[in-house]
């Protein structure tokens, strides 16, 4: 057989784009499954377990890749990496899937049932941005005001702050400003 | 002895205990712990989830202050942050490009050098030899070693135990008297980087790992990631309905675990801290 006939290429689709930018060929997929059943979300949450993402990938058609990017399943994934621990064909699905979530993010696809994972994800960098370091109660704010989930946790903070896992106010690193380059050549670049 | 140490916000906050015992064995086997001068956070899943760069960016401004530091072993408490430095040494020692590209963003100077230890091999490497012969209370418990994903994997950059079935933990618990169980969770996830967002989803994979730790006679379970300690013990009310029943089994740290075994008080291990209260059975 010829390797066009696999489809190993640089091309437009999103198997191109991920052998171009993270070096992996979703051809080396043989359906196994084993990553499927090992992954802890793949039977109650995921809409597409990975060994199908995979699949859909392998495709190359549009419609595919669409369906992908617009899934529950990239960002549910917990990158627990139990999928490439168990892969016979050392295909990187970690890798991956963090490939996907960044091309479902600049392309503003985001699966609307995700919304709160990604405002968590969103307000964390944001106070990284601003102190250089994690601050819970910052994080929980800026949260809720994304979500509009306000009652939530709201019995965990009390019992934390009295256990003194909680501290009021940041902690700010002495560099912020390059801190805040950072973000601007990676996160915030236009 | 001087060995760098990169805290990590966690450490600072909601697992302060995990920073105290940590402290409290260094110094007991007489090593100098040093901070990073001016670190900031690694950008965990946030970070990767969201934008590659940055999420290399981030771990390399750490790992370069440290070289300016001079502090050429590094030990990584935090599970998370382990994983994230060492997948960020790992791809910018192999990719020169990729390094000058992170350098320029960093602004500053970084060679991908050094060491990073996490909290079992820095146990293993400067602790263990002495260990042995300074136990005054042995721990009589039946006890459940849980790994997690990022002590483990992946494999091609940690090179650490095996990533299904560690030992490592359990060689130490067996040391100070324990007795460790056969279980099936010790390397699943508990599902913490969906903790806020999806806490559902996290109270049904913590309450499996729970369920068989029990299940099989554990008397606590014994943990090295800040991550799954708040998870496991104080996300255990959602943990609990989603068990449909009462489980008080406590969650350690193993440095915790140690520190009680060599006589430690726990105040100073900051046992009191935890959610669970840590009352283990007298065997």
């Amino acid at each position: 057989m010829s390797s066009s006939a696999h489809h190993i290429e640089i091309d437009d689709s999103l198997a191109g784009k991920i052998l171009a930018n993270c070096g992996i060929s979703v051809e080396r997929c043989y359906q196994c499954g084993k990553c499927s059943a090992g992954c802890p979300l793949a039977e109650t949450e995921m809409d597409f377990p990975p060994s199908v993402v995979l699949r859909m990938l392998q495709t190359r058609i549009p419609q595919m890749d669409d369906k992908i990017l617009r899934s529950k399943s990239i960002w549910i994934c917990l990158t627990c990496e139990m999928c490439i621990a168990r892969c016979p064909m050392e295909v990187d699905i970690p890798v991956i899937m963090d490939f996907l979530r960044q091309e479902s993010f600049q392309n503003e696809k985001t699966n609307p049932e995700m919304k709160n994972v990604i405002a968590f994800h969103k307000s964390f960098l944001e106070i990284v941005k601003s102190t250089g370091r994690l601050h819970e109660v910052g994080l929980i704010k800026n949260y809720k005001l994304k979500t509009f989930n306000l009652l939530q946790d709201v019995m965990l903070a009390p019992k934390m702050f009295s256990k003194g896992k909680l501290h009021l106010l940041p902690e700010k690193i002495k560099d912020l400003s390059v801190l805040q380059r950072i973000f601007k050549k990676t996160l915030d670049k236009k | 002895m001087k060995l760098g140490i990169y805290p990590g916000c966690s450490l600072t906050g909601s697992a302060r205990e995990y920073f105290e015992s940590v402290e409290a064995l260094a110094k007991f086997f007489g090593i100098e712990l040093q901070q990073i001068s001016d670190w900031n956070c690694c950008g965990a899943t946030a970070a990767h989830n969201l934008n590659k760069k940055l999420s290399l960016a981030l771990p390399a401004r750490i790992l370069a202050a440290a070289e300016r530091d001079n502090l050429h072993e590094l030990v990584v408490p935090c599970a998370a942050c382990y994983s994230r430095l060492s997948v960020t040494q790992h791809e910018l020692r192999h990719n020169i490009s990729l390094r000058n590209e992170i350098q320029e963003i960093i602004e500053a100077k970084y060679n991908a050098s050094g060491t990073i230890l996490n909290v079992i091999q820095m146990i293993n490497l400067y602790f263990l030899e002495n260990l042995e012969k300074k136990i005054v209370k042995p721990l009589k418990n039946k006890v459940a070693c849980y790994y997690g994903c990022l002590l483990v994997r992946p494999e091609k950059v940690l090179h650490f135990d095996r990533v299904e079935n560690p030992q490592s933990m359990e060689k130490i618990l067996t040391l100070l008297g324990a007795t460790p169980i056969n279980w099936a969770m010790k390397t699943e996830c508990c599902g913490a980087g969906l903790s806020v967002s999806k806490t559902d989803v996290v109270a049904k994979l913590s309450a499996k790992i729970l369920e068989d730790a029990v299940s099989r006679g554990a008397e606590a379970i014994i943990v090295a990631c800040p991550m799954c300690h708040a998870n496991l013990d104080m996300r255990r009310p959602e943990i609990e309905k989603a068990m449909g029943k009462s489980c008080k089994i406590p969650v350690l740290y193993l440095t915790q675990a140690i520190g009680l075994a060599v006589g430690i008080d726990e105040k100073t291990l900051g046992l009191h801290r935890h959610f669970i209260p840590v009352d283990l059975p007298k065997n």
